[in-house]
């Protein structure tokens, strides 16, 4: 595997020096959210001139530190320092001043803004009374453009960039502040393979420079690519940490999604039945493309794959949402063309959608009205609605969901995630589906309603409805699937049966290392 | 934390406010004690106020932009708004003024005001759905060109000889005090009561207009509901052309100007969020009400009109503010669907 990149020999002659001191220096950082633990005690050491890989899988705690480093977020317990003075960043504005700059995966740049605006935002060079010096800050654009190797001008509108020259701007703009500490979450997600290599020279000209650089990544060939140093989170908990020379890619992955299983899924003895959906050669020009699959009664179908592998793109156009370029879909046997969620309503398909808050909730509308919106044919005589029918399908999908609300006529908004997507859950099995799609049904929920959640799907399952779900986190499609499909850059990566499937396996597929297995 | 069948114990209420509190508390209370305010505040300041035919002449004020107010109550519920509908009635008065010139009977000019009123909401709502504008800009642009069109037919001139079968929409009794335009207004109500808060129908809208993506991914379709609304709200601006045609027997190009805001400030006065998602019609009615006896009372007292518009924007911002400024905004809770 290391042998296939060219670069890394060049970087082992290199050693990394052990005698600098930290930068940036993280001890005891606990942050907690309702109902979740999000961190635990994390440390964090960042050295100047090198990359330090940051590891975990979604929800590890990645993403709060990263809000913790740079003032979003406040930590409830543990303390930072900046080249040993200990300081507090209670804004993003205080992170900035002491130098510490993150790109993100969706890169927080304004679109109708030009390059050099961009790059400047918040401290443009000032002329006389206090006005922006426009010659002066296109000047400096212009030469830190040079120095990143941007190839376009500073005056150009942002929307006309792609994503990866957006990147360069990102990175523009963290030099122009004099960052010492450069945040990197994600950045290659959706970057060309030119482009990444792109970066990869970028990268090593801001090490040349002395910057720490905190990079955060799925990818493991690119983390044995440019990182130095690792640090591994899981639930929220530093797990180890170390140089990058010293450890080995099956050992990361190991660390990563660790050796027990720790949450508690319902046993299960799944009576599968005969096939109940057929996909073929699903679509899509950007999105995904040749997605085939069966699935039969009482199968729980799980689908995983990193963060942009297409997974809820290719569900909404299943569910009729968006359209696809191509594909077909039967249900029992029988062709349904789906143009829209109420023909895939009708065909028995429902989809309950990872976006809770835009495409899942009505929140300001009462509990009982979004348990019934899909429904309203069968709670309803000629057209007109019946309170007493609306009521009673409320209450007895309130009960099999051990819903918790004050009553049923509260706004949807006023509950918590869990409890939300209950009733979402609850409007859908009212409209008596075959498939139900789940994507990433226990994201943002606590730990209690996730169990709930859980065991409701395996009932489900038991009842014979045939289930899809869409998740991120191991565990979840470890513990409740029967079949696991892996997409990576919106193509089916492997298929794999339950037996005898590990997370390293998964991790593999979805990431692209090695041979996926079949 | 198991999800059994039956969960012993613990009953979800179905509510928790009963009819009397939820009653109380509602908008529409508000405006029954604005309105009753109103009222014996006129019937004090002025002797001729409480006279049955004062008070039938006093809701011509209101009927006409009532009903369109009606149309526009479901539109705005919906997250949607038309402002065209002023220039409507001017292009379906125009419409029946020149037919009138080709010897229309009373029939024919019927048909052709609600023809073209179907048409322009028809456009309206092609120009949303199918282009996926929003409706502020194309009703602010099809305001001009309805409106414009009229112009170019009519110039300075009028259309005028409406028969006589024809003026009785605007100035026919159906019985003793009660007008034609008064019944037909109270029967419309009634009817979009119903079809708002009693049917499928009205429910998805206040879906819409709460979270649309939710709403078309709960089978809802999205666009086809918006088309519907936009053709109704043209019918019934072609209807409350038929009627103030009618009732002034002549077409100028500048007839209905500024419907289109009255018709709004009785939707918003009425407590219908301008932000879609809540309201009611008996709200839509209690605020056209409350607009028809302030000006009919301000006029008693000979108070000229740009004073009452004065009035009837202090009135609308008073309102709407004054509840937020004592009582933080919650008790009188704007209910999302009732």
């Amino acid at each position: 595997m290391l042998s296939t990149h060219p670069g890394i020999a060049a970087l082992r002659a290199a050693p990394v020096p052990h005698d600098v001191r930290p930068v940036l220096s993280l001890r005891g950082i606990a942050k907690s959210f309702p109902g979740v633990k999000a961190l635990q005690g994390v440390d964090l050491d960042l050295f100047p001139g090198q990359v330090t890989a940051l590891i975990g899988e979604n929800g590890a705690g990645k993403s709060t530190l990263v809000k913790i480093l740079t003032g979003v977020n406040q930590p409830d317990a543990g303390t930072i320092s900046l080249e040993g003075r200990p300081l507090r960043f209670a804004t993003a504005q205080e992170a900035a001043r002491a130098g510490v700059t993150a790109i993100h995966q969706e890169t927080v740049l304004f679109d109708d803004l030009t390059v050099a605006e961009n790059i400047f935002l918040g401290h443009a060079p000032r002329g006389r009374f206090g006005l922006i010096d426009w010659g002066r800050m296109r000047r400096e654009a212009r030469a830190i453009l040079a120095h990143v190797g941007a190839p376009f001008d500073p005056d150009t509108v942002l929307r006309d960039l792609g994503i990866a020259s957006k990147h360069l701007v990102a990175i523009a703009r963290a030099l122009s502040i004099e960052a010492r500490v450069v945040i990197m979450d994600e950045p290659t997600a959706a970057l060309s393979q030119k482009e990444i290599e792109e970066l990869y020279d970028l990268v090593e000209r801001l090490k040349a420079e002395g910057k720490a650089i905190l990079f955060i990544s799925h990818k493991f060939d690119e983390i044995f690519r440019i990182a130095d140093r690792y640090t591994v989170f899981r639930d929220g908990q530093m797990v180890d940490a170390g140089l990058i020379a010293d450890v080995s890619e099956k050992r990361l992955v190991e660390m990563m999604v660790g050796r027990t299983l720790h949450s508690i899924f319902p046993e299960r003895a799944p009576r599968i039945g005969k096939e109940v959906l057929r996909v073929e050669g699903y679509c899509h020009p950007t999105e995904f493309e040749a997605i085939g699959f069966t699935l039969r009664e009482g199968e729980i179908l799980g689908f995983y794959g990193l963060v942009g592998a297409g997974r809820s793109e290719f569900m909404q156009a299943l569910f009729g949402a968006t359209r696809p370029s191509g594909g077909r879909c039967r249900i029992d046997g029988q062709e349904r063309a789906i143009r829209s969620p109420s023909d895939a309503i009708a065909a028995g398909i429902v989809y309950v959608p990872e976006d809770r808050g835009l495409q899942g909730a009505v929140r300001a509308m009462p509990i009982f009205q979004n348990m019934t919106l899909p429904s309203l044919h069968r709670t309803s005589r000629a057209g007109f609605l019946r309170a007493a029918e609306e009521f009673a399908l409320a209450r007895r999908y309130a009960a099999r969901l051990d819903l918790r609300a004050a009553s049923l006529d509260q706004p949807l908004g006023l509950l918590s995630g869990g409890n939300q997507q209950k009733v979402i859950i609850g409007k859908w099995l009212a409209t008596r589906p075959r498939v139900i799609i789940l994507d990433e049904p226990t994201k943002g929920i606590d730990v209690g309603s996730k169990a709930a959640v859980h065991e409701f799907m395996a009932e489900l399952a038991a009842e014979g409805l045939s289930v899809i779900m869409v998740s991120s986190e191991i565990p979840e499609i470890l513990g409740m699937s029967d079949r696991v499909i892996v997409m990576r850059e919106g193509r089916m990566a492997g298929e794999f049966a339950r037996e005898g499937l590990t997370a390293e396996t998964l991790v593999r597929a979805a990431a692209g290392i090695g041979e996926a297995r079949e | 934390m198991s999800a059994t069948e039956t969960s012993p114990g613990r009953v979800i209420p179905d509510r928790l406010t009963g009819p009397a509190a939820r009653v109380l508390r509602s908008w529409e209370t508000l405006l029954v004690a604005v309105a009753v305010a109103i009222f014996t505040f006129n019937s004090f300041a002025s002797p001729y106020f409480l006279d049955p035919w004062n008070l039938s002449d006093a809701t011509f004020n209101f009927t006409e932009k009532a009903m369109i107010a009606l149309a526009m109550a479901l539109l705005v519920i919906a997250g949607e708004i038309d402002l065209s509908v002023g220039a409507i009635v001017a292009l379906a008065s125009t419409a029946m003024g020149y037919a009138l010139q080709f010897g229309a009977d009373t029939p024919l000019l019927v048909a052709i005001g609600l023809g073209v009123g179907l048409t322009c909401g028809a456009v309206n709502g092609l120009l949303v759905t199918r282009m996926g504008l929003p409706s502020i800009v194309v009703t602010i642009g099809t305001m001009s060109l309805f409106r414009g069109i009229a112009y170019i037919v009519l110039g300075d001139t009028a259309f005028n000889g409406y028969p006589e079968s024809f003026a009785w929409f605007g100035q026919g009794y159906v019985a003793w005090v009660f007008s034609f335009e008064l019944v037909l207004f109270a029967g419309l109500a009634a009817l979009y009561a119903i079809v708002l808060h009693l049917t499928n129908f009205g429910r998805r809208l206040y879906a819409i207009g709460n979270n649309p993506t939710a709403a078309a991914f709960s089978g809802i379709r999205v666009e086809r509901t918006r088309m519907a609304l936009f053709l109704l709200t043209g019918l019934m601006s072609g209807i409350a052309s038929i009627c103030l045609t009618s009732r002034l027997g002549s077409t100028r190009p500048s007839i209905g100007t500024g419907m289109e805001l009255e018709a709004i400030t009785m939707v918003v006065l009425g407590g219908v969020a301008i932000t879609g998602g809540s309201g009611s019609i008996l709200g839509v009615v209690l605020a056209a009400l409350i607009m028809g006896l302030v000006t009919f009372g301000l006029g008693l007292l000979n108070v000229p009109g740009i004073v009452m518009s004065i009035f009837v924007g202090g009135l609308l911002i008073a309102v709407i503010a004054l509840p937020k400024l004592f009582l933080g905004g919650s008790r009188w809770r704007r209910s999302p669907s009732r």
